[in-house]
């Protein structure tokens, strides 16, 4: 490789990653300058934010797709999708949090600066083919994410869970850190695809070396996607940090580690016959450690921890089928799914933020009791999103489940397939647990006083509730749109084996 | 060359680095010392990462070559070592929040979530 004049640069690629971060930036400064006062304003300013870097992902699906940065940055179909997605869960999770943070007491305006960050982290994750900038995304969203899991100061579970996120977390990077270094030990390169140059080179040290590092950076993947055996973190994390903040990390830490998982996977099309066996029962795994631990849970946030535990091995499902047969299978169902999962579990987690009342906050089952009278229209949306999560026909989360099971099929993995299915019917029961515990007002228990909703929660609940219909109505154009196969443009793991 | 340590010393003092980090993160029970074992582990895949660029300087056919294939491992390391600080700050935040709530903070005292 010789010198080369410095490209042009391609502003619309960094855009919507750029807009995400310098509105954080504005945000902490507007707190400087305000201090002592409320965050609406910054709620606002964020909101306009995040607005803008949505607008500035739409226009690029209809850009030339490839990679600019020198491979640092990379513009496709997987990559927008999944950006656009990030962005609008960001948005749905402050549109909430300002009512839940005030009354919990703790309305730090930190909140909206640190989860931007956040979501630029997880932005550059899912658009990058460089592990350098993966790395860098990753530790974005993962250090902000620790701050925000321990925001609660005066409550003892949050900084519990705080501690346990983090000192996992850093854990699992170091097994990156060191995957990626064995990656680029034989190749010189930190491009993802050095695998599939150690593996060309035909040397069986570098093939070997390449197989460890390999190894090493998905184990520190399943352990940011919280996949059985590495998913311990999951439900403690989810059951002490404050529930916004779980609503938001639920989806944006599964969003962008499941997007950087399909890119890892991909890649590794190579040694694909040493890893895949081993995914095919970390999925299986999931889907059956998550869904049956959820069983015997007493806790709301803990049951959707481990919910989120099953959800990841139901992706990790349609990631495997994707790899298997990338002819046949796209990856539409794998990004129709996460986009459900994302929708339906923020609008489950802002339901239950209701049950915060003058800094205290209970979470238990009983603590949902009565939830109905006092806000029928949170509640019965909470029905909508657990439909969703059982996966009940009209809804999306029934699409989502439906299509993965067909790509299953369709790649010849009807292992993967049946215990889908199966698990999917278990979860229906605890997943009605939470929808009793709302209803019910059972003889005797004890009388709970919840907040009362607030516009934004509302319109956050309202539209996560229109978002389920409408992309369960309109789920064949979303399919097609989310796979555009007709206009040559290649799925990921088609176009890292062209490039060998 | 001939006097050279050769590169798979370095990967072996690396890994025997991260296995004892690894180690030290399940056994410990002190949360400072377990995020020292990090550290630990962290400092391994520096030096991981230097020997491969050194490694590449030596092994590549043009010196260009060499020079981008260097960067980009030595590069990493800078990036690891500023992640590594952020970490730190972060880290000893929560364990000072801890030590605030209740004036210790074993790992074995963490139970008040179960389930």
């Amino acid at each position: 490789m010789s010198y080369q004049p410095i490209p042009t640069i391609d502003w619309w690629a960094i855009a919507p990653v750029s807009i995400v971060m310098v509105t954080g930036i504005v945000a902490l400064l507007i707190e400087m300058f305000r201090p002592n006062r409320n965050n609406n304003t910054i709620v606002a300013v964020s909101l306009v934010g995040l607005f803008l870097a949505g607008l500035s992902v739409v226009p690029q699906f209809s850009m030339p797709f490839g990679s600019s940065f020198g491979g640092m940055v990379v513009r496709d179909y997987l990559g927008l999708v999944l950006q656009l997605l990030l962005i609008t869960v960001c948005f749905v999770a402050f549109l909430f949090s300002e009512p839940y943070l005030r009354e919990k007491r703790i309305a730090f305006a930190e909140f909206y600066q640190l989860a931007l960050w956040a979501s630029a982290g997880g932005m550059i994750m899912v658009t990058t083919e460089n592990l350098l900038m993966f790395f860098l995304g990753l530790e974005v969203l993962g250090i902000a994410l620790y701050c925000l899991t321990g925001m609660c100061r005066q409550e003892l579970r949050s900084e519990e869970s705080a501690m346990k996120y983090f000192l996992l977390g850093a854990f699992g990077t170091a097994f990156v850190l060191m995957g990626i270094a064995y990656l680029y030990g034989p190749t010189g390169s930190l491009r993802i695809d050095a695998v599939s140059i150690a593996v060309a080179s035909d040397q069986p040290h570098f093939v070997l070396m390449a197989l460890f590092g390999f190894g090493l950076l998905l184990v520190g993947l399943c352990f940011k996607s919280a996949l059985v055996p590495f998913h311990q973190w999951t439900p403690d994390v989810y059951q002490g940090a404050p529930t916004n903040v779980t609503a938001f990390m639920a989806s944006t830490s599964k969003i962008a580690a499941i997007g950087a998982l399909i890119r890892v996977l991909a890649a590794g099309a190579p040694l694909v016959s040493y890893w895949f066996p081993i995914m095919f029962w970390v999925a299986i795994l999931s889907m059956v450690v998550g869904n049956f631990a959820a069983l015997v849970q007493k806790d709301v946030k803990r049951t959707l921890g481990y919910s989120s535990v099953a959800n990841g091995g139901y992706m990790l499902v349609a990631v495997l089928a994707h790899v298997q047969a990338p002819e046949k299978v796209s990856l539409a169902s794998t990004l129709f799914f996460i986009t459900g999962y994302g929708v339906m579990t923020m609008g489950a987690f802002a339901v239950v933020s209701l049950a915060a009342r003058d800094g205290k906050e209970g979470t238990r089952f009983q603590d949902l009791h009565g939830l109905w009278h006092r806000a029928p229209f949170a509640a019965g949306c909470l029905i909508l999103f657990v439909a969703s999560l059982i996966g009940v026909p009209p809804t999306v989360g029934f699409f989502g489940k439906m299509f993965i099971f067909n790509d299953a099929l369709a790649a010849g993995l009807l292992p993967l397939a049946l215990v889908l299915a199966v698990t999917s019917v278990v979860s229906a029961y605890y997943y009605l647990g939470i929808i009793q515990a709302v209803f019910v007002q059972e003889e005797g228990a004890v009388k709970n006083e919840s907040g009362r909703p607030q516009a934004g929660l509302n319109l956050a609940v309202l539209l996560c509730a229109l978002a389920i219909f409408g992309i369960s109505l309109g789920a064949e154009n979303v399919l097609k749109f989310m796979a555009p196969a007709e206009d040559g443009r290649q799925p990921v793991a088609e176009r890292t084996v062209a490039q060998r | 060359m001939g006097t050279d340590i050769p590169l798979v010393w370095y990967l072996v003092t690396a890994l025997f680095m991260f296995v004892m980090g690894g180690i030290g993160v399940v056994v410990r029970r002190n949360p400072v010392v377990v995020f020292m074992c990090i550290e630990l582990m962290l400092n391994a895949t520096n030096l991981t990462f230097l020997a491969f660029a050194r490694y590449q300087i030596a092994s590549a056919q043009t010196p260009e070559a060499a020079l981008q294939a260097a960067m980009s491992g030595q590069m990493m390391v800078i990036f690891v070592m500023a992640v590594a600080a952020a970490e730190v700050a972060v880290g000893l935040g929560i364990i000072m929040a801890i030590f605030r709530l209740k004036n210790e903070a074993g790992l074995d005292d963490m139970s008040t979530m179960r389930g």
